[in-house]
C-alpha cells in the first residue's frame, strides 16, 4: 500500500493524543479496577485515529444527528479507553471520568447506549456486526452517505452469529460498513491460536465477498491512511481492517501475559506506568 | 361464530402488504420462512423484503439495526427458532435497547404450541409465552383468530416497541365478528359470560374453550370464556374486575404450565388481589411430546381434549 501526502505533524499529534488517552485510561482503571484494562489498551490508537483523525463524523451535542457516522462498539468491555475521548469532545462532563463504576454514574465497566456517544447495548459479545449490518442496510436504502464503523475483538469471531453477519454483509454489498478487527490475539484464557486457530482472517473474509486491509493497530499513520482509504472506497463490498494489536499495549507485564484479559493493576503500579509513558 | 377459516399469518401479511404502499418505512424480513401472501409481498416489494437465510440470530440483529434507523420492521420465522435460537439477541438488542431507544421490531413467530404437530418436539413451541413474557419492554400478542391479527397490524406500526406475535400455524376459524368495540390495549375479551367457572385461554385454546362452553351449556352448565390476546402489557385491574364474579377460573394454554405463561399471569393477579378465586391450570406438564399424531391426538394424550377437560370441570363443580 502506498501512502501519499502524509501529514507528519498530524501523525505526531495523534501519537501524543494516544499517549494521553492511554494514561487517562490507566487512571480510570486505578479508580475502577473492575474495568478490563488490557482489552481497552489494545484499541487506544484505533479510537484516537477515528475521532481525532477526523475519520468519523460526529456531533457531541447531538448524538442522534442524522448525518453522523455510526460507530458500533462490539467489544464493549474493551472500550474504556473511549471514555476520555468522548469526555474530551464534550459528549459528557469530564468530571464523570472520576466516577467510573461508582454509585449513580452512567459510566459502567462496560458501556451501553445510556452513555452519550454509544449507539448500542454492548457487553455480550458477537452482536455488534449483525446490528451494524441492519444499520448499514437501512442507510443504503435511503441512499445516505453515512458510514457504519464497527470495532470487534478477534475473540468475537468464535461467536456463530458473527459469521451470519459476515455472510449477510457480503451478499448485500454493504460498502458503507467498515469492520475494524482489534486483533490482539488473546481471549480470556489463552492465545486464540491455542484455543481454535481461525487465522488467516483475510482469506476467510475475502471468500465471503469482503475487501480486506491489514495495518499495525498501534501505528497511527497506518491506521489513519487505511481507514481513510476504506472510507472513500465504495466498491460494492463491506470492508475489514485487520488491526494487529497487542493486548495490554503500554504495560509490559500485561503485554506478555496470556491471562492479561482478567488482570488488574495495582494503584502504585499504575502510577509508575503513567510516569514511564511521559 | 362462523366457520370462516383462514390462516392468521396470511391475513396479517396481506394487511402489511396493503400498508406498504402508503408507508415506505415498513420492511419485511424473513429467516427463509414463507407464506402464500408473502410471495405476493416479496414479488411486489423486492427491495423491502429481505431473506436473511436460515439465521434467526442475524434476523433479530439486522432487524434491530434497521429499527435503530427508524424503520418499522416485521421479522418472520418459525416460533420456537425465533424465540429460542435468537433469545439472547432478542434480550440484548431488543429488550434491553428498547428501554433507551424507540425500536419498532415485530417478531412474528409462526407455529404456536402444537401447530406443527407431526414435526415433533423441536417444532412444538410450549416455552415461548413464559420466556417472552419475562423480558422487560416486550409486547406479547397471542391472537385466537385472524380478525384480531388483522386489527393488530395498526398497533404493530404505531407502537414503537419490540413485540412478539405468536401466530398459530394452522388455519383457524373466525371468533370475532367485529372488533370495533375491542381495544388491543385492553388485552382480553369476555366472549361468554358464565356462572361459577370461567375458562381463560389464549391463542388456539380459545377455540377449545368456546367448544367446551357450548357443550357444557347444552348440559345446563354455564361456563364463562375469556380470550386473552395481549399478555404483555396487561391491564390487571380491569381484568380482575371481570373475573372476580367467578369462583373458579381455569387457565387453558398450549404451553407448559407453572412456568410463567398465561397461568402465571392469572395467578399473580389473584395473589395481588388477595383473591379467594381458585385457579386450575391446564396446559402441558413438564415434559416434551415425542409421540406422533395430529394436534387433537396429542391433546388427548396430554389430557387436553374437550372430553377430558369437561370431565375435570364437572368434577370441580361437584367439589365446589
Amino acid at each position: 500500500m502506498m501512502f501519499t501526502n502524509i501529514e507528519k505533524n498530524k501523525m505526531v499529534h495523534l501519537r501524543e493524543i494516544a499517549t494521553r488517552v492511554r494514561k487517562e485510561t490507566l487512571k480510570i482503571h486505578k479508580i475502577a479496577p473492575e474495568t478490563r484494562i488490557a482489552s481497552s489498551l489494545s484499541a487506544v490508537e484505533i479510537f484516537v485515529v477515528l475521532y481525532y483523525g477526523e475519520i468519523i463524523n460526529f456531533d457531541p451535542k447531538c448524538t442522534t444527528w442524522q448525518e453522523r457516522d455510526r460507530f458500533i462498539i462490539s467489544k464493549g468491555h474493551g472500550a474504556i479507553s473511549l471514555y476520555p475521548i468522548l469526555a474530551d469532545f464534550g459528549f459528557f462532563d469530564a468530571g464523570e471520568l472520576n466516577r467510573v463504576c461508582k454509585e449513580g454514574t452512567f459510566l459502567g465497566g462496560i458501556p451501553d447506549s445510556i452513555i452519550p456517544g454509544f449507539e448500542t447495548i454492548n457487553g455480550s459479545l458477537g452482536h455488534g456486526l449483525g446490528v451494524a449490518c441492519g444499520i448499514a442496510l437501512g442507510l443504503k436504502k435511503r441512499n445516505a452517505k453515512e458510514m457504519v464503523f464497527v470495532l470487534m475483538g478477534d475473540g468475537e469471531l468464535y461467536e456463530g452469529a458473527v459469521w451470519e453477519a459476515i455472510m449477510f454483509a457480503g451478499e448485500h454489498r454493504l460498502d458503507n460498513l467498515i469492520l475494524i478487527l482489534d486483533n490482539n490475539r488473546i481471549c480470556m484464557l489463552d492465545y486464540c491460536k491455542k484455543i481454535l486457530d481461525l487465522e488467516p482472517y483475510a482469506e476467510k473474509f475475502s471468500v465471503f465477498k469482503w475487501d480486506v486491509l491489514v495495518a499495525d493497530g498501534h501505528d497511527v499513520n497506518q491506521l489513519y491512511h487505511s481507514l481513510k482509504l476504506l472510507k472513500e472506497k465504495r466498491a460494492d463490498k463491506p470492508k475489514l481492517l485487520i488491526a494487529n494489536t497487542v493486548k495490554g499495549k503500554g504495560v509490559p507485564r500485561l503485554e506478555t501475559d496470556s491471562l492479561c484479559h482478567i488482570k488488574s493493576l495495582m494503584p502504585e503500579e499504575i502510577d509508575k506506568i503513567i510516569e514511564e509513558l511521559e | 361464530m362462523t366457520a370462516d377459516v383462514k390462516t392468521i399469518r396470511d391475513i396479517f401479511i396481506e394487511e402489511i402488504y396493503r400498508r406498504m404502499y402508503d408507508n415506505d418505512e415498513i420492511l419485511f424480513l424473513s429467516a427463509d420462512f414463507g407464506a402464500p401472501k408473502l410471495d405476493i409481498l416479496r414479488e411486489k416489494f423486492p427491495d423491502r423484503f429481505v431473506n436473511v437465510g436460515i439465521a434467526e440470530q442475524n434476523l433479530v440483529n439486522v432487524a434491530t439495526g434497521l429499527a435503530l434507523e427508524g424503520y418499522c420492521i416485521f421479522a418472520y420465522a418459525i416460533a420456537p427458532f425465533l424465540t429460542m435460537r435468537a433469545y439472547e439477541q432478542i434480550r440484548v438488542n431488543l429488550s434491553l435497547q428498547a428501554q433507551i431507544r424507540d425500536l419498532n421490531v415485530n417478531l412474528i413467530g409462526v407455529g404456536a404450541g402444537l401447530s406443527y404437530d407431526v414435526s415433533g418436539p423441536t417444532h412444538h413451541c410450549l416455552e415461548d409465552l413464559s420466556i417472552m413474557r419475562t423480558l422487560p419492554n416486550m409486547v406479547v400478542f397471542s391472537p385466537s383468530d385472524w380478525m384480531l391479527a388483522h386489527k393488530f397490524v395498526e398497533y404493530s406500526i404505531d407502537v414503537k416497541k419490540p413485540k412478539y406475535l405468536r401466530f398459530d400455524g394452522k388455519p383457524v376459524s373466525q371468533i370475532y365478528q367485529n372488533l370495533n368495540d375491542i381495544s388491543i390495549d385492553t388485552g382480553f375479551f369476555e366472549l361468554h359470560e358464565g356462572k361459577t367457572i370461567c375458562l381463560i385461554s389464549t391463542g388456539n385454546m380459545t377455540h377449545k374453550a368456546i367448544n367446551i362452553a357450548k357443550r357444557c351449556a347444552d348440559e345446563g352448565i354455564s361456563i364463562g370464556v375469556i380470550d386473552v390476546f395481549l399478555l404483555k402489557p396487561f391491564k390487571e385491574r380491569i381484568f380482575y374486575e371481570i373475573i372476580k364474579k367467578y369462583d373458579i377460573v381455569i387457565s387453558l394454554e398450549e404451553g407448559f404450565i407453572n412456568k410463567g405463561g398465561l397461568d402465571s399471569l392469572i395467578s399473580t393477579i389473584l395473589d395481588s388481589n388477595n383473591s379467594d378465586i381458585r385457579l386450575f391450570r391446564m396446559g402441558f406438564d413438564d415434559k416434551y411430546v415425542f409421540e406422533i399424531g395430529n394436534r387433537d391426538y396429542l391433546h388427548k394424550l396430554c389430557s387436553l381434549d374437550d372430553d377430558c377437560i369437561i370431565v375435570k370441570i364437572k368434577k370441580l363443580i361437584k367439589e365446589f
